[in-house]
């Protein structure tokens, strides 16, 4: 079609030549002037359109990549033989149904030694998923001999810790101290005693982020003394004067010890192999709770510990001090590890960021799909070609066509209600079903393909038909045998286009029950399913933050999938293309 | 030929959906309901699903009106079994369950969720009485003389001077939303009480008074922001002088960027809102058909799991999703409940 729509550029860019000399100089420049500004206006949409591609594509992308990688933690595992025997066997079986988690967490533990509280236990443990052990189970089912011997195995990190991981801040410093320290303790609460004034400069920080809050207090204090007047106003002045003076007496006092909360930001000492995180500040001395147990009491030389500051304070971020502190030992470890998120594309919905994956969806979108496709293709080119070549044209079938194409203009919602109404409740067909999804989009892109394919069977020349006619063809044998073949590129090109549409549907499937938690994935047409853009929506409304990343990964899945069938679509049209 | 491939095809997704009318019983637990309750049913779910219990439960996501519709159509497989709800049972919904033939029913409250304000942690700290919040929000306000006004409030520092000087804007969900019910009714109709010009019209005209809080400002300081919370928290953490209203649980996971608006005095946090002080704290439900239990495989084991305090105690996998837990005699009560499979009655609901 297009090829007979474009006429060759150039004659309307060549100027008319046979002009009489007194004709009008300044109307041609004057139609100059206006294609050119014609074609400005089209570079500027192209330009425009281009910068918003740009810039939803390197949001998408650059929200979604890092939901590719995933980071695990590596550690060498024994599972004992009893761990795994079921009435005296170990197989493969008994060694699924087994429970990994006491077993992970000693292997944890001894990665961090010395964690001897039961709330260091807890934290400790929640930096592993709750599917953290699934890659040793799936190892260990393989090759049973493998029980009782140390494996080497990758676990899942939570999505917290993976995210600390991934976000790299700026925010965390660290400097070496100048003087010797002297801690009083290995664990629990201890203090350090250092021989310089290594910390004068953190309680200058200190004083500078009151000094701020106290300015702030001070604006708000004069804003609300200038509006004067009612009872509330006076109370909250009441409470910005006790806020102003607590501050103040903070600020100017210059050797009291300094009490750090976690509203405040947190302040490390890393000494002897152990981590201190200080609760009271002087220039000296400090006093703290261990978070890693030190190896000893010895003085430490300068130089040879070190002050490390997060200014981010704990109570604005998902990941304690305490947590902190074991991620960054097991990354000096180097027992931390990044690896592509395979999981990302074998695994079904969870409700676990780390452990929720695409393939569910996948398949439930590319089995919908093709109930969509085997039902609109067939049905939707031979009702064109009907309407096309073999229908009278009459009242009967000018009502058929218009309706036709109203339908395509349907909010998509109706068909939705449609199927709920027919599949479901008529036919009682099962909720949630990619046969019942595949039903209800084929009715949605149907209009779309026989209004593409009748324009297709337009759009050859009445000659061809002719000629079959002339040589003896029925009217069926030349449609057939030599229309249809010449209109396929461009029923094709309308049919992805409109599959590409039902690809991007959800809001008909929300009445047949497909906006659906589906973690198994669905093997057959009538097994609860759900569809990539569905999965994308539901992602999308979930609190965890990672979740954020996995919504956008799946975006790029989808907008992969949209490239490979458009992709197909131009393949197939260049392929089968004929030129007359 | 192609078009003869085409046809069988299509003849082939046909004899399918004979294949599927023909399938009758399900060994799949069916849940439908609130997008509230929607990611703890879920997680209890997929905890049911990999602990070897069945086959892991479909849960859409249809809003509570739509799951109570679809739980009362009816007894059988092709019905759901569960539904949630971010609000008790109606007593329009129970008997239209009765009178359709679904009797027994079993309440299960599951925990409690807090309906919070939320603003930027750059925004200027504020706090605010449920009377300032209706003001802010309501589309009808009493004015000097006591009589209903539009809403004349531009800024925060209109309704009361010891508020900052910044304009009203406040997202939050949509008219569709249970949660926007929760708004009206733990917000507005609370905070209207508080003002005693509408507490004198609630004596005289008790619909004028209902319609009142029943409204929401449609002159743009109120924007709703769609059913997706995530929307609001991009939108806050853009505009330092906006509030939000969402979810205790979106809250909770994006205190790095956001922090509670006390109400009456109260901060919006975890043990406030346990303890019931907090005004924002809401029940969320779910219901199960007593008739599917042994029809279905596998009912009683999920509830029993949503019960179990490895999911809805304090320390619970629920509660780290950011539900917030029954007090504990409560929550042994629901659990009795669930064990004996108590249905409720209809008087329980008045």
């Amino acid at each position: 079609m297009t090829d007979l729509a474009a006429p060759p550029a150039t004659s309307i860019a060549t100027p008319p030549r046979r002009l009489s000399a007194l004709m009008d100089q300044s109307r041609i420049r004057a139609r100059y002037r206006s294609e050119a500004r014609f074609r400005s206006y089209g570079l500027i949409a192209l330009g425009l359109t281009t910068l918003f591609l740009v810039f939803l594509l390197a949001d998408i992308f650059r929200n979604g990549v890092p939901a590719f990688w995933q980071h695990h933690v590596v550690l060498e595992v024994t599972v004992p033989r009893e761990a795994v025997t079921v009435d005296g066997k170990v197989d493969a079986q008994s060694i699924r149904a087994a429970d990994y988690f006491p077993i992970t967490r000693d292997a944890l533990k001894a990665a961090i030694p010395g964690i001897e509280s039961r709330s260091g236990e807890r934290t400790l443990v929640r930096l592993l998923s709750t599917g953290a052990a699934d890659e040793l189970r799936a190892r260990l089912a393989a090759d049973p001999s493998l029980v009782g011997k140390p494996v080497k195995t990758r676990l899942l990190l939570s999505d917290d810790a993976d995210l600390y991981f991934k976000q790299p801040s700026a925010d965390i410093s660290e400097r070496a101290a100048r003087g010797i320290a002297t801690p009083n303790g290995t664990t629990g609460t201890v203090t350090i005693l250092s021989s310089a004034n290594d910390f004068a400069d953190d309680i200058v920080r200190l004083k500078q982020v009151l000094t701020a809050r106290l300015r702030a207090v001070e604006t708000e204090h004069a804003r609300l003394s200038r509006a004067g007047g009612s009872d509330s106003v006076l109370q909250r002045l009441r409470e910005l004067d006790e806020e102003r003076k607590e501050l103040a007496a903070r600020v100017s006092a210059p050797k009291v010890a300094e009490d750090l909360n976690d509203k405040l930001p947190s302040l490390l000492v890393a000494i002897n192999g152990g981590l201190v995180k200080v609760t009271k500040l002087e220039d000296i001395r400090i006093e703290g709770e261990v978070l890693l147990p030190l190896a000893s009491t010895a003085d430490a030389a300068p130089g040879s510990w070190k002050i490390v500051t997060y200014a981010v304070p704990a109570s604005n971020r998902k990941v304690s001090d305490q947590e902190v502190a074991f991620l960054e030992r097991l990354k000096a470890d180097g027992k931390v590890e990044s690896a592509f998120n395979t999981r990302f594309f074998t695994a079904g919905d969870s409700r676990e960021p780390e452990l929720a994956g695409v393939r569910g969806a996948l398949m439930g979108t590319a089995l919908t799909l093709l109930v969509t496709l085997a039902l609109c293709l067939p049905i939707g080119v031979l009702a064109a070609i009907y309407l096309e070549e073999f229908a009278r044209k009459n009242w009967f079938t000018d009502i058929i066509e218009i309706n036709i194409n109203n339908l395509a203009a349907v909010p998509s919602i109706v068909f939705g209600l449609l199927g709920l109404a027919v599949f479901l409740n008529f036919f009682g067909l099962p909720r949630s079903a990619p046969l019942v999804g595949g039903l209800v989009l084929a009715l949605l892109v149907l209009p779309t393909i026989i209004i593409a394919a009748r324009a297709a069977l337009k759009a050859v020349p009445p000659s061809i038909k002719e000629a079959a006619l002339g040589v003896g063809a029925s009217h069926q044998q030349a449609v057939f045998h030599h229309v249809l073949p010449l209109a396929m590129p461009g029923i094709m090109t309308g049919t992805i286009i409109g599959m590409a549409h039902a690809l991007g549907e959800t809001a008909p499937l929300l009445m047949i029950g497909m906006i659906a938690f589906i973690v198994d994935v669905p093997q057959s047409f009538t097994q609860a399913a759900t569809v990539l853009p569905v999965q994308i929506y539901l992602w999308s409304d979930l609190p965890e933050q990672a979740f954020q990343a996995k919504t956008a990964a799946a975006i790029i899945v989808l907008l992969m999938f949209l490239f490979l069938m458009n992709g197909a679509a131009i393949w197939l049209r260049k392929r089968f293309e004929r030129r007359w | 030929m192609k078009i003869k491939a085409l046809f069988g095809a299509s003849v082939a997704v046909l004899a399918l959906t004979g294949v599927a009318m023909a399938q009758a019983g399900r060994d799949q637990i069916r849940i439908v309901g609130s997008s509230t309750v929607y990611p703890f049913t879920t997680a209890v779910a997929e905890q049911f699903g990999k602990s070897g219990g069945g086959k892991t439960p479909v849960v859409e996501s249809t809003g509570t009106g739509g799951g109570m519709k679809l739980f009362c159509a009816g007894v059988g497989p092709t019905h759901p079994d569960l539904t949630n709800a971010s609000r008790r049972m109606k007593i329009g919904e129970f008997e239209d369950c009765q009178k359709n033939g679904v009797k027994d029913i079993i309440e299960i409250n599951i925990g409690i969720d807090g309906l919070t304000i939320a603003q930027s942690k750059a925004g200027p700290a504020i706090k605010l009485t449920l009377a300032q919040v209706f003001l802010a929000l309501a589309e009808q306000v009493p004015g000097p003389d006591g009589k209903l006004i539009p809403n004349p409030y531009k800024n925060w520092s209109d309704i009361d001077k010891s508020l900052p000087n910044i304009k009203i804007e406040v997202l939050g969900p949509p008219p569709t939303s249970g949660t926007r019910d929760s708004l009206h009714e733990l917000f507005l109709e609370v905070g209207a009480e508080q003002i005693p010009a509408m507490k004198e019209l609630k004596k005289a005209d008790p619909k004028a008074f209902e319609k009142a809080w029943k409204s929401i400002r449609k002159d743009g300081a109120y924007v709703e922001a769609g059913e997706n919370d995530n929307v609001i928290v991009q939108k806050l953490e853009a505009n330092k002088n906006a509030f939000g209203v969402f979810g205790f649980s979106f809250l909770e996971e994006n205190l790095s960027k956001l922090k509670g608006v006390a109400l009456d005095g109260v901060e919006p946090e975890y043990d406030n809102i346990a303890a019931g002080k907090y005004k924002g704290s809401r029940r969320m439900y779910v219901y199960a058909k007593k008739a599917h239990i042994g029809v279905i495989p596998g009912i009683d084991k999920f509830m029993a799991e949503y019960v179990s305090d490895k999911a809805m105690s304090k320390d619970g996998y629920l509660a780290r999703k950011g539900l917030v837990a029954l007090p504990k005699v409560e929550a042994e009560k629901v659990a009795a409940n669930v064990k004996a499979q108590t249905p409720m009655q209809a008087s329980d609901l008045k």
